[in-house]
């Protein structure tokens, strides 16, 4: 029985759709978990003891919040503009999901395992976390409210002018790599040089440090949430949103936080593979390995905003303007001059 | 190819629909969200097309980019809408002739196209990339073959930049701004003076 209809699209289909249920689950699962981390950590540096009642050790507060929202009511503003006040929270939900599908996350047996291996992929990633900034910019505006417009249009201004730097990091990186497939990035960085791992966190150890306070920005994480300060915008474009659409709201922004904790692992720390090709190390599978690299990211997340206060929102242009996007510029007309001088580039021809 | 068939008229009803919405639209506010509806949609039929580079630089340039700083403005803008239909009348005259002459021209441009004799023949030239992906296909023409128009183009980007940052910065007068350099230039000698207080007698 060889009948093209179930050959060519059903068992594909079917194929896909598990791929893309094998990743999204584990990120949605990990985004519940990765709040309470997040809440556990943020007690542990100002001496309490932080969630610990649902669950042995409050490990599944996250899940008691989340029932907790999904029963509550929804309330939409009277004067709120209905379409776009629910379109926002779906897009911001749905963005921070569809990026995963291009993560790499190593090989099973001979399987890559990605949901979607395309020629493209950091420019993929890229377009997709400059979309982000329209589910906050529109729920700022339809919620037709002060506080919330403040905060779509803060955000707005910070999320374009961090994408600039971020831009010219990627372009750092994929110099050396000579390709926009991530998993062509994540092999690129396969090897050791003198005992120590080629990961690209070395060589380009500025533009690294230049991305990730560039992610904090983007993701509106502490010392950057100037769209929700809570002492001068209440909570910002969130304060009209309740229940469910709020739920979102907060998947979202940790998903997108776990994206740019594995976009540091696989651009700057080897993604996938470990340290040294050597035996107590090569047991430990890829993906355990881009986990514990993103656990040690989001742990840094958490520890930011835990120790650093907020920038006053000048500073904050300042910075984004006038030190990185000089800094990452320079950067690669100095890293392109450099692997042309020494004839290191990684595609000659 | 019939998945491809579907998805290729689902994208283009999107975009023709979110085109029309564009200029349909009551509130400026929606319109510019149906522009950027098109704009995703457009990519879409990019990428159908095999040209991935193309519609992830649309994507990033215009969604991400410009259409942002479009929709910043018009919802800065305080528009009143019983305002903005007052007029309709006043200007039906003008707006049509213009309608009309952009309609004729167009059939004009239509009705006059002809395809090349080897494209009629059925030998549609292909672009040949060997093997490259699009990136490298494209870097490939615009980096070698096409060099100096490609520096002039980015030349005169820049100084429309230049001229643009020129001719709207003014220095406002009596603004307080924080000068990083010279906070950082204070030291002790200029900034702090060490006074000996006398006990009883107070400064």
């Amino acid at each position: 029985m060889d009948n093209p209809f179930l050959h060519g699209y059903v068992y594909p289909g079917l194929w896909m759709l598990g791929g893309i249920l094998a990743v999204m689950l584990p990120v949605v699962l990990a985004v519940a978990f990765v709040i309470y981390f997040d809440r556990k950590i943020w007690a542990a540096m100002q001496l309490r003891r932080g969630p610990n009642v649902v669950g042995p050790f409050g490990i599944l507060q996250s899940f008691a919040d989340g029932i907790k929202l999904v029963l509550k009511e929804t309330i939409v503003p009277a004067s709120a503009n209905k379409g776009v006040y629910f379109i926002a929270p779906v897009l911001t939900f749905v963005l921070a999901m569809v990026a995963w599908a291009v993560i790499p996350w190593g090989y099973f047996g001979d399987t890559k395992l990605v949901i979607s291996d395309i020629n493209v992929g950091i420019l993929y990633l890229f377009a997709i976390s400059s979309l982000g900034v329209y589910g906050i910019i529109m729920s700022g505006w339809a919620s037709n409210s002060r506080y919330p417009f403040l905060g779509g249009l803060r955000s707005a201004a910070q999320m374009v002018s961090y994408e600039v730097s971020i831009g010219f990091v990627l372009i750092t990186v994929l110099l050396c790599v000579g390709s926009l497939n991530l998993s062509d990035v994540v092999e690129a960085q396969r090897g050791t040089w003198y005992g120590i791992p080629k990961w690209f966190f070395l060589p380009l150890f500025p533009m690294f440090v230049i991305f990730f306070i560039s992610a904090l920005a983007e993701t509106n994480r502490p010392p950057f949430d100037l769209p929700e300060a809570e002492a001068e915008l209440v909570a910002g474009y969130q304060v009209e949103y309740s229940s469910m659409t709020f739920a979102m709201f907060w998947l979202g922004e940790y998903a997108n936080i776990l994206l740019m904790c594995a976009m540091l692992s696989i651009l700057f720390f080897g993604g996938w593979l470990p340290p040294w090709e050597v035996a107590p190390f090569t047991w430990v599978p890829g993906p355990i390995w881009m986990i514990i690299k993103m656990s040690i990211f989001f742990f840094i997340f958490s520890w930011v905003k835990a120790a650093v206060p907020r920038y006053r929102y000048d500073q904050l242009m300042r910075l984004g303007w006038k030190v990185f996007l000089p800094i990452s510029l320079g950067a690669v007309v100095v890293v392109s001059g450099f692997l042309v001088a020494f004839d290191l580039l990684p595609n000659k021809g | 190819m019939i998945l491809q068939t579907i998805t290729f008229y689902l994208f283009a009803a999107i975009t023709v629909a979110a085109g029309f919405m564009v200029i349909a639209a009551r509130n400026p506010v929606h319109s510019v969200l149906y522009l950027i509806l098109a704009f995703f949609t457009s990519a879409g039929l990019f990428v159908l097309i095999g040209a991935e580079f193309i519609a992830m630089i649309l994507l990033i340039v215009y969604v991400g980019a410009v259409a942002v700083l479009f929709l910043f403005v018009v919802m800065m803008l305080d528009i009143n809408f019983t305002d903005l239909r007052q007029g309709f009348l006043q200007y039906l005259p003008i707006g049509g002739l213009i309608g009309i002459v952009l309609l004729v021209e167009l059939f004009m441009v239509l009705a006059t196209w002809q395809f090349g004799p080897d494209v009629a023949a059925g030998a549609v030239p292909q672009a040949t990339t060997g093997g490259l992906t699009n990136t490298e296909a494209l870097g490939a023409v615009i980096y070698t073959d096409y060099a100096y128009a490609f520096q002039a183009a980015g030349i005169i980007l820049l100084i429309a930049m230049i001229g643009a940052i020129v001719l709207t910065h003014r220095t406002r007068p009596g603004v307080k701004k924080q000068r990083i350099s010279s906070q950082v230039h204070r030291d002790p000698k200029t900034t702090i003076e060490v006074k000996k207080i006398p006990p009883g007698q107070g400064i």
